[in-house]
């Protein structure tokens, strides 16, 4: 019997090593998991610094493209007007419908509404990029609008309304009911209580799901290629001539076969990058400012 | 302040502005589910002809012969090696991405100390701020010719002798990378919702399990895994949802070749890419053509977002939502 007892404490004891070594394996390999996740943020940002920064300069911040892509020099000074035109009207109206749809959700959760549009708002982020392009165009860009500055705004717009509805309605559900039981004490009207109270109260969180939401959009090339088309100059007109946007250039100048338009694209993305980085570190730094209150 | 209101008579006025309030908030709640619905509605009226036309060849035939009429259907429409495209790049990219998601998020919310956790967190959904175009053209330039190709190669020199689609030679911009480009615009979703759901698993229950004596991986395997499970599949849809759907970089590094191929190292095209790539030029027809892909490629991922949520919802509570995702 002494013999059979030795004998289970030593094999506990080899069990216990073996279970050991597999515990230090297992975190090996989540440790490799780890790295090799966090390669390809390392490569993308790298080329893009490393190649960007080399074609960037003054000149292709402040120039259009030049008219063959085989020349260099020249840069996306359209694209970036372009960009910054069509997120500005999809901002416009994305942003206070955004709101608004949200807005109802918490507010008159009670309504048979509500649920229903919560889980459209879901559904809708969810929808192909592209297939918001072919519903422009179905619709507007095909009947008398033609190729502009408005379709490609539009298309942005129905991209960024979902996101903004959604992060807008955790911001507004985080407000305390006690907020709203103070004004409705004091005697304030439910319009009241929400214009005056419940969206102040939000706002920091509002502006900062609003810039996440602008940041996307700015970085959208599929409905572009199908609503504003792309142009070589600057166009400010809204209506009735194609627009252009940076993705748009990245993109037709990624896939010819010349040097000088590939250097072009790169500098693009970097310029593409630091714009969507800049709302990203904007909308993060009002968002903390609001938690440290 | 309200009953000095109500008795001098102006109460019916503010009931009023309330009434207004409300239907000003609920036709921007509306036109959410207006414009979905004028999204169906109005591309599939668009894309009528070309199915009727082609009837159920449309989805499985693989002869797409455009025609260049404005006002008839004189082309061949079949979507079938556009349908194969999607799925099989998409199905490569979460074959890639869950095991490392799901990897990442244990590490993170189990393993890793806090100060390192919640940098690693921030960097890894930093890959989600990344353009679509920017993945493109770095995969186009780099990635794909560089990095890639040898893999590529030696995979398809060696296994490619006796598995089935891994065969060469190989073409550089294929099914397969695509697939390994994409899976990493996926990765940030998927970690994003599985780290939430594996950080909410019941400190009691982790500390019962270490209390028995298990070691971390055990505690891991028998207790986070099989509660993150649910969440974890619910994550994999929202990812295949996405990923069905990307454009622009899959465009750019699938190949463009129309035909179905055997192998996953050559060249394909998917149902968004085909839209991209060619719509500029198209004619009337064929434009209504590539309408009718959108349509078929909106409703298969409005069916797995649904499921996605659906089976998040039902297990992880609010989990995702809080993900705005």
């Amino acid at each position: 019997m002494s013999v059979s007892m030795a004998r289970s404490l030593r094999d506990t004891g080899r069990n216990a090593s073996r279970r050991k070594r597999k515990d230090r394996l297992v975190n090996g390999v989540l440790i490799a998991a780890v790295v090799l996740a966090v390669i390809p943020l390392a490569m993308i940002l790298f080329e893009v610094i490393r190649r960007g920064a080399g074609a960037m300069s003054g000149e292709f911040l402040s120039s259009v493209q030049p008219f063959s892509q085989r020349r260099p020099g020249g840069g996306y000074l359209q694209g970036l007007v372009g960009t910054v035109y069509m997120v500005a009207i999809a901002s416009i109206l994305a942003i206070p419908f955004g709101i608004g749809a949200a807005t109802y959700v918490v507010e008159y959760k009670q309504s048979k509404l509500s649920p229903l549009i919560r889980f459209f708002t879901d559904v809708m982020t969810g929808v192909p990029s592209i297939f918001v392009g072919l519903f422009i165009y179905a619709i507007l860009v095909q009947g008398k609008l033609g190729f502009s500055t408005l379709a490609g705004g539009l298309a942005l717009t129905l991209l960024m309304l979902p996101i903004v509805a959604r992060s807008a309605e955790e911001i507004i559900r985080l407000v305390p009911d006690d907020l709203r039981n103070a004004a409705y004490g004091l005697g304030a009207r439910r319009w009241q209580v929400v214009m005056k109270v419940v969206l102040p109260a939000a706002s920091n969180g509002l502006v900062t799901g609003s810039m996440l939401a602008v940041a996307r959009a700015a970085g959208e090339t599929a409905p572009l290629l199908l609503t504003a088309l792309g142009a070589f100059t600057i166009v400010p007109e809204l209506i009735g001539k194609p627009q252009s946007a940076l993705p748009l250039l990245i993109y037709s100048e990624a896939r010819g076969p010349y040097e000088a338009a590939h250097a072009r694209a790169w500098a693009g993305s970097l310029e593409l990058m630091l714009l969507i980085l800049i709302l990203t570190i904007i909308a993060r730094t009002i968002s903390r400012r609001a938690k440290a209150k | 302040m309200a009953v000095a209101d109500s008795l001098s008579g102006r109460r019916r006025g503010r009931l009023r502005a309330d009434t207004t309030f409300r239907l000003i908030l609920g036709f921007a709640g509306a036109s959410v589910l207006l414009i979905l619905a004028a999204m169906l509605i109005s591309t599939t009226i668009q894309a009528w002809p070309v199915f009727r036309h082609e009837g159920w060849s449309f989805v499985t035939s693989s002869v797409w012969d455009p025609g260049t009429s404005r006002t008839e259907i004189t082309g061949q429409y079949g979507a079938l090696s556009f349908i194969v495209g999607t799925l099989v790049t998409s199905v490569i990219a979460l074959i890639i991405a869950v095991p490392l998601a799901v990897a990442v998020a244990l590490y993170i919310t189990q393993a890793a100390p806090k100060r390192v956790a919640g940098p690693l967190t921030y960097t890894i959904e930093m890959l989600a701020a990344v353009p679509s175009v920017v993945f493109g053209l770095w995969g186009l330039l780099f990635f794909v010719p560089s990095v890639l190709r040898p893999i590529m190669d030696f995979v398809a020199g060696t296994l490619g002798s006796f598995i089935p689609f891994l065969g060469g030679p190989v073409v550089t911009y294929n099914y397969f990378a695509a697939g390994v480009v994409l899976a990493f615009m996926v990765l940030p979703i998927i970690m994003a919702v599985t780290r939430e759901v594996m950080a909410n698993t019941p400190e009691p229950e982790i500390s019962a399990a270490y209390g028995l004596g298990a070691t971390r991986w055990e505690m891991m395997r028998h207790v986070v895994l099989p509660r993150a499970r649910p969440g974890i599949i619910g994550a994999t849809m929202l990812g295949l949802g996405r990923a069905l759907g990307e454009t622009i970089a899959v465009a750019m590094l699938i190949g463009g070749s129309q035909r179905i191929s055997d192998s996953i190292f050559r060249g394909g095209q998917s149902m968004a890419g085909i839209i991209a790539v060619t719509f500029q030029e198209a004619a009337p027809e064929n434009v209504k053509a590539l309408i009718g892909v959108g349509v078929l490629l909106f409703v298969i991922t409005v069916i797995v977002n649904m499921a996605a949520r659906l089976v998040v919802w039902m297990t992880g509570g609010h989990l995702a939502k809080e993900q705005n995702l």
